[in-house]
């Protein structure tokens, strides 16, 4: 009983950041109707921006207490994220803003790869330690459940974000053109919005989410690379389309099912005939379930097109 | 110089297809101007030259003296040019208050980026933009229905909705796209009335497309015909009733 307590928290907490991953897709997606596949390098670049600040003002960081240190690390790296999720757009996306979908998507693949291999010729192919921004001691072991400091600053991060997400498309008035423009471009831009500022706003607040997404991953598994992304990245689109693509609970929804589902398949799936190492194809049969049996996702709605 | 809304030889071709040909017409400000013609004539291919949805491909288009092609959608509705749909376009799953608010942004002093500083000047404006929404859906009877969503209207509610919104952007030009469309006898005349109400409560120029005859001309004071994206008659709706070319493309069709 323990053990399965403990492996649903761990689930959860991996989960929470596939949830955090997710919503830069689905918002994406949502405002543009494509998936930007360059979602999960903005994830690694966040790591590594942590890492580089944390060089770079390593003396000053380490004069105050950690959790100082650590929320001011994760707001610049998503500051500076959020400014890269917007130049990626600008530079790679918005000249293909009235273009076949396809062709952005297919840019979106050559965005991908552009950023790994860039970040290969800067910050080579090797793995890095990342430092220790969240004390990796555990904070509790009562009841046989073990669960690190580290753990609980990303669960906590994780609802803070979704939280402060929620107030901003809800009750602001960026909000209120985002949810707009998601359901009619033509007539949110006849109404006056200006479509081009939202969709960089967009970008900004996706890609700040998937920077503190690698941060608080790279806390747990610290040890990154430039190809640390593809694989959450991938993971976390899987969850994006079981919540319901374009929708915001829905991402959450997913991650936390997805990251679930994988640590149970680790733990116990040698009972059942899985062996562990199987444990990174879940995600990927729940996607193809989904696909057969609801392809607008659990929490998507299908949208009936006029005739 | 003229003012209002003013089309000189606009002409639009899609590949082969001239959509609109050599089209002109004003429309002066606070004038209530009727656009018809036959199925395909090229009616909403004019709104959707003068919202900036298409660019025209020869001609020219003025609104208030300044040139109106070129620029993009949403500056165009700055301008104070908006328009309804055909085919509904609201905001489905937002309320019926968020869709009006959403029309309304762009003349906040705190735009969209600024919302997160709610200070008391925010406050006040927000509070000055609920009561214009409120004014302007309890003139088209939707203010009982705020809270809900969009889609869950009626049909001529969701029309009444479209007017409402495009309202919200404080236009002085407005164009309808057939807002008739679908209502019953009692809620035409309704929405005539309606149409004039707003036009003299918030000073509005109107062009209409419509193809109820009787709305087009019960309240159109000058009205142009198109046919296959020609201008092939304009005048009052005694002139238009009566001119031989416009029975013969349109009004011939249906006999009465």
């Amino acid at each position: 009983m323990e053990q399965f307590l403990q492996q649903l928290l761990n689930g959860l907490f991996q989960g929470s950041i596939y949830a955090l991953i997710a919503l830069g897709y689905t918002m994406v997606y949502g405002v543009l109707r494509f998936i930007n596949f360059a979602h999960g390098d903005v994830f690694m670049l966040g790591a590594f921006t942590a890492l580089g600040l944390h060089k770079a003002f390593g003396p000053a960081l380490a004069s105050m207490p950690w959790p100082v240190s650590l929320i001011l690390i994760l707001l610049a790296s998503m500051a500076i994220c959020g400014a890269l999720g917007i130049i990626i757009e600008l530079l790679a996306y918005r000249p293909l803003r009235n273009r076949p979908r396809l062709n952005v998507l297919i840019t979106a693949i050559g965005v991908s790869l552009f950023i790994e291999y860039t970040a290969q010729l800067f910050f080579g192919a090797t793995q890095r330690p990342f430092p220790e921004l969240i004390p990796r001691t555990p904070v509790a072991s009562t009841g046989g459940l073990t669960i690190s400091v580290a753990q609980v600053i990303v669960l906590a991060t994780t609802i803070t974000l979704l939280i402060g997400l929620r107030i901003v498309v809800m009750k602001t008035r960026m909000g209120l053109a985002m949810r707009a423009l998601s359901l009619n471009p033509t007539a949110s831009t006849l109404m006056g919005v200006n479509n081009s500022v939202v969709i960089s706003f967009t970008f900004g607040l996706g890609s700040a989410l998937a920077a503190a997404g690698g941060i608080l991953y790279a806390s747990l598994y610290p040890s990154i690379e430039p190809f640390m992304g593809i694989q959450p990245g991938l993971k976390a689109f899987v969850a994006a389309v079981l919540g319901g693509i374009g929708n915001i609970p829905g991402a959450a929804l997913g991650g936390l099912i997805i990251g679930i589902t994988e640590t149970l398949v680790k733990g116990y799936g040698q009972h059942f005939g899985i062996p562990s190492g199987y444990s990174e194809a879940v995600a990927f049969v729940i996607l193809i379930l989904i696909l057969v049996f609801k392809p607008s996702g659990i929490l998507g709605k299908t949208e009936r097109e006029k005739v | 110089m003229s003012t209002g809304l003013e089309l000189q030889d606009v002409t639009i071709q899609f590949g082969g297809l001239k959509a609109v040909s050599d089209l002109g017409f004003h429309v002066a400000p606070g004038e209530l101007v009727g656009l018809i013609g036959p199925n395909g004539a090229g009616k909403t291919t004019v709104f959707n030259l003068i919202t900036g949805v298409y660019t025209p491909t020869a001609g020219r288009i003025h609104f208030e003296g300044k040139p109106v092609p070129g620029r993009k959608p949403h500056e165009i509705t700055r301008m104070g040019i908006a328009r309804t749909f055909q085919n509904i376009r609201l905001f489905s799953s937002l309320s019926v208050f968020d869709n009006v608010r959403a029309a309304m942004m762009m003349h906040l002093k705190h735009g969209i980026l600024h919302s997160l500083t709610r200070g008391p000047a925010f406050q006040e404006e927000e509070q000055s933009m609920e009561a214009r929404a409120l004014e302007l859906l309890d003139i088209f009877g939707l203010a009982d229905a705020r809270d809900q969503d969009a889609k869950s209207l009626n049909y001529g509610d969701q029309r009444r909705l479209e007017i409402v919104r495009a309202l919200a952007t404080q236009p002085k030009l407005l164009l309808l796209d057939e807002p008739a469309a679908g209502m019953n006898p009692a809620e035409k005349d309704d929405l005539m009335k309606l149409i004039r109400f707003i036009k003299d409560r918030y000073q509005l120029a109107v062009l209409l497309v419509e193809h109820d005859m009787k709305v087009v001309m019960g309240i159109c004071e000058r009205i142009a015909v198109i046919e296959y994206g020609v201008k092939i008659a304009e005048g009052t709706p005694k002139e238009i009733q009566c001119h031989p070319k416009v029975i013969e493309a349109y009004l011939g069709v249906s006999a009465e």
